[in-house]
């Protein structure tokens, strides 16, 4: 048992929704309670989808336990295929109807209905949200894909496009611009799924070249499924950011045997030059933290440090599943990743390290705000407002645009921060003056019922080094966003150096010591 | 509790022949009694809700609440893992540290609730005992209760109904000379609370509580001189074990538009023998406003359709609203289930026309709500974008019960909450 005030992922059958209603002509029937239907809002509400998902559920009470589940979710089944007629059905169990053990793929294959049934065994109580879509995906992959006789010589070179699911974050406007880059490089899209495929549609997977992993948390297991069968290689790199797209495009034009001299030279990112901008200095070394599933945070720390010029001080994700290649990154960057799935604990490493940019979830962005950081959001779980109405990608070279966009503007501009540093004095400048694109939300005074709270996790407690009222008058001097890094970096100092009071040379001797 | 035999049938209502019942068995597009706790947790400001259930039940509380963690909130889950299932931990002593490392870190909470979900009914936990070992534990600095928001025993609403229920044992006794007091029963916005209760003092009722209270230091006491007013219509169970302890429920409509909250106050008056001119003094400056209010809204949509999902089980008396007071035509009335006497005034007061329907079969229902295609369909978060994508104009039946409706004040918000949606389709032209 663990205690969760809030959690990153939901359970398993969540991510084979995300699967079934990401595609057409499937439909899903689940074993569950009361209740469980909440599931259809986050797709109806977040993503504003304008259908239900593919899912029936059979909604079982206390009274029909030990009787007749079994022949709710028989019912449950035979009512789904007569009113939406799939052409191919996935049957399991939530976290309830797991327990009662009423078997539903066994139960559903002996409907013997004319279309594949594919049951799905989601272990609700040891795995999540994302472990649950890979699953779903890779069964069906595995089930429906046919085995394909020669390909034709002289067709055009085609891949599939794997990973992209409902719910998943910019996964449509990603797939769009992957799209239009295959096709600059001549190669043409076999199979986009699960996102719009119907199971038609992965009975052809096999047609393909090559696959091309956009995900790896949805689609790893299945492509590595469809190297072992049909050999096709997977790409493997995922675009995100200059450097990756690069690669990605280096990576496919070398499967598909053409020149990619052409697409990489005519690229039109803005990104190379907006960085290289004179006005961008201000960036460098910029002290970002990190925190998401494991393809955004890992792309993103390349983003950063290669392409904006921060420093990534800290680098983490809640994927598990990839927890070994989220470490390996955070070496490259001289630090550990911290694999959790416990907001609070990321609030607490945010807290120690004082970070000027955190990109996140949503959970971060509240984080951010809550400790007044700016912040932008890289990855799922995610609400509405990342569902933008206007084309967004976070791949490609549009999508490094958009990366260049969405993690500068947050940031104040350079020559704000300078003005910021040269008159501290000014009356708007003072020690718990808001910063003003940030919002009024931060720093208002506690309200009694949130000082009830138990206070932020602070170093605080591990030096008990006091401040001279001169020292904190200085220090209140220091531009706020920076201000919350020289409290601690000169309590450090002082605490090494067995001071018990912090003046005012401390705080200077501290500043030449760590020398920003 | 309700329906077993008859899936699909039509029944006669207990005293009123006019009115169908159509019983419904199937999927239910409704939340479990788990969501109570966004609302509760505000409400009870020293309360913590802990949920002992799965990672779906963690999910659903943060998705249902649509919002993120602003404030630290006061509701957690326990999840239960493989290993506890496996039994190879034991979950009396998980949940006991879990209890603890919650306590330690919250110093300022005074009333612990051990919320039971499905995964902890199946594997029959048993929290009563688990509640009662750690009462004792943490006695007298917090008190620990138990009761179940799980899915398979409670319809959304239920789950307050189960908690308020689980803490009328613990309200204390009168005392024997006790004169009559009058206790509201059912979580009110604090600012209705308020309203309410200088009504009540100028009726010159001066006993006045509320259940739940504010603080759980601050439990009302109760006894057979207590009469009680139903401020929600869900409270069955709770109704029920304050009558057990001698109190005495005030028949009347629901709080909800002018005339509603008129015959709900005038219950409590005729209780508490208030002269009827005073409470037409008292009263006369609130009906006059609600009424005025509400008659401004009615200009856009009397004569409209509606056609209401089963939610909260507020849908009959928001019925009874629309159709008396703005002039709607209910075309379906559904509700998770029919507390057949604590909904008599109301029943009276519907007008014909409408089929009520009890349970639900979400599919046909909405094959039954497409064939009628009303003006205005009031259904949950899962089913308002898709109908609107099919050309139907929805309201959210969760704002129902996250906004303040009740009393004079807000009968004219209650009735924009109707108006609204057609407003935004007459408006947009995009």
């Amino acid at each position: 048992m663990h205690l969760t005030l809030w959690t990153y992922e939901g359970p398993p059958h969540v991510g084979a929704m995300r699967i079934a209603t990401a595609m057409e002509g499937l439909h899903y029937v689940l074993h569950a309670p009361q209740g469980d239907t909440y599931a259809d809002l986050l797709f109806t509400m977040i993503e504003r989808r304008s259908k239900r998902p593919p899912v029936t559920y059979t909604t079982f009470q206390a009274r029909d336990l030990g009787s007749d589940t079994a022949e709710l979710f028989t019912t449950a089944v035979k009512e789904a295929y007569e009113r939406f007629k799939p052409e191919a059905l996935i049957v399991g169990a939530s976290c309830t109807a797991e327990l009662i053990q009423d078997d539903p793929g066994g139960l559903a294959k002996a409907i013997n209905l004319p279309i594949p049934v594919i049951p799905l065994e989601l272990p609700a109580y040891q795995r999540k949200e994302n472990w649950g879509a890979s699953e779903t995906f890779y069964r069906l992959v595995r089930t429906l894909a046919r085995p394909v006789e020669t390909r034709a010589a002289g067709k055009p070179i085609r891949c599939n496009l794997l990973g992209p699911t409902a719910l998943g974050f910019r996964h449509r406007d990603d797939v769009h611009e992957v799209t239009g880059l295959l096709a600059k490089l001549g190669v043409a899209i076999n199979v986009v799924a699960p996102l719009g495929a119907s199971p038609a549609d992965l009975g052809r997977l096999g047609e393909a070249d090559f696959n091309v992993v956009l995900y790896p948390e949805i689609a790893n297991q299945a492509a590595q499924w469809l190297e072992r069968t049909f050999g096709q290689p997977s790409v493997k790199t995922v675009p995100i950011g200059m450097g990756a797209t690069r690669q990605f495009i280096s990576e496919v034009a070398r499967l598909a045997g053409v020149d990619p001299t052409p697409v990489l030279t005519s690229a039109a990112a803005r990104l190379p030059w907006y960085s290289r901008s004179v006005d961008s200095t201000y960036l460098t070394g910029k002290r970002v933290f990190i925190f998401g599933d494991a393809t955004h945070v890992m792309a993103a720390a390349r983003v950063a440090s290669k392409e904006l010029g921060f420093a990534v001080v800290g680098l983490g994700t809640y994927s598990r599943e990839l927890a070994r290649e989220v470490r390996e990154a955070a070496k490259a960057y001289g630090i550990e990743a911290l694999i959790t799935d416990d907001y609070l604990e990321v609030e607490s490493l945010v807290n120690q390290l004082q970070p000027e940019i955190i990109l996140g979830t949503q959970m971060e962005r509240h984080i951010a705000k809550r400790l007044g950081i700016p912040c932008a959001v890289i990855s799922a779980p995610i609400h509405v407002q990342d569902f933008p109405a206007r084309y967004s990608p976070q791949m490609g070279f549009e999508g490094a645009n958009v990366l260049f966009d969405t993690w500068v503007h947050p940031l104040m501009m350079g020559l704000e921060e300078h003005l910021l540093t040269m008159f501290r004095d000014d009356h708007e400048f003072h020690g718990e003056a808001l910063p003003s694109h940030i919002g009024r939300a931060v720093r208002t005074p506690r309200t009694p019922e949130a000082s009830a709270d138990p206070p932020p996790v602070s170093l605080a407690t591990e030096t008990a080094v006091a401040w001279a009222a001169e020292a904190e008058k200085e220090l209140k001097k220091i531009p706020f966003f920076v201000r919350g890094k020289a409290r601690r970096s000169t309590e450090r100092f002082a605490h090494d150096q067995g001071l018990s009071m912090i003046t005012v040379d401390t705080l200077y001797d501290a500043k030449a010591h760590f020398g920003r | 509790m309700n329906e077993r035999a008859a899936v699909s049938d039509m029944s006669p209502l207990g005293g009123c022949g006019t009115i169908e019942v159509l019983q419904e068995r199937g999927q239910r597009e409704v939340f479990c009694g788990l969501t109570g706790i966004v609302w509760l947790h505000r409400k009870i400001q020293d309360a913590f809700f802990l949920v002992i259930g799965s990672r779906t039940c963690a999910h659903l509380i943060q998705s249902a609440a649509g919002v993120m963690i602003f404030a630290e909130p006061r509701f957690a889950t326990a999840i239960i893992d493989e290993r506890d299932l496996a039994g190879l931990a034991d979950l009396d002593a998980e949940l006991d540290r879990i209890v603890h490392k919650l306590l330690d870190r919250r110093p300022d909470i005074r009333l612990l609730f051990l919320v039971g979900s499905c995964p902890s009914e199946v594997i029959k936990l048993d929290l009563s005992r688990a509640a009662a070992r750690l009462s004792r534990n943490f006695a007298p600095r917090v008190r620990i209760l138990n009761y179940s928001g799980s899915g398979i025993e409670t319809t959304f609403t239920e789950g307050e109904d189960a908690c308020l229920a689980s803490l009328v044992p613990e309200l204390p006794g009168q005392g024997r000379v006790a004169t009559p007091s009058l206790l509201v029963v059912g979580a009110l916005a604090d600012v209705v609370e308020d309203q309410f209760m200088r009504i009540f003092a100028q009726l010159g009722i001066a006993s006045v509580r509320f259940l739940p209270p504010r603080r759980a230091t601050d439990l009302p006491a109760i006894g057979p001189q207590t009469r009680y007013l139903l401020a929600q219509p869900f409270l069955a169970e709770t109704a029920r074990r304050l009558e057990e302890r001698g109190a005495q429920r005030l028949a009347a409509p629901f709080p909800l538009g002018a005339e509603g909250t008129t015959l709900w106050l005038r219950a409590a008056a005729d209780a508490f023998s208030v002269d009827p001119r005073t409470f037409d003094r008292v009263t006369a400056d609130g009906r006059a406003r609600a009424g005025s209010a509400v008659a401004r809204h009615r200009k856009g949509i009397a004569g409209t359709s509606i056609f209401f999902f089963p939610d909260s089980q507020l849908e009959i008396p928001l019925a009874r609203f629309v159709a008396r007071e703005l002039g709607m035509r209910p075309l379906e009335i559904g509700t998770p289930y029919l507390h057949r006497r604590h909904l008599a005034q109301e029943l009276e007061m519907l007008p014909g026309g409408a089929t009520i329907s009890e349970g639900q079969h979400v599919e046909r229902q909405l094959d039954r709500c497409r064939s009628l295609r009303p003006d205005l369909v009031v259904c949950g978060l899962g089913l308002a974008n898709p109908l609107e994508a099919e050309g139907l104009a929805t309201k959210w039946s969760i704002e129902l019960l996250f906004t303040p409706i009740q009393g004079y004040e807000q009968a004219s918000d209650l009735a924009e909450l109707f108006e609204r949606p057609l407003v935004r389709r007459a408006r947009l032209e995009v």
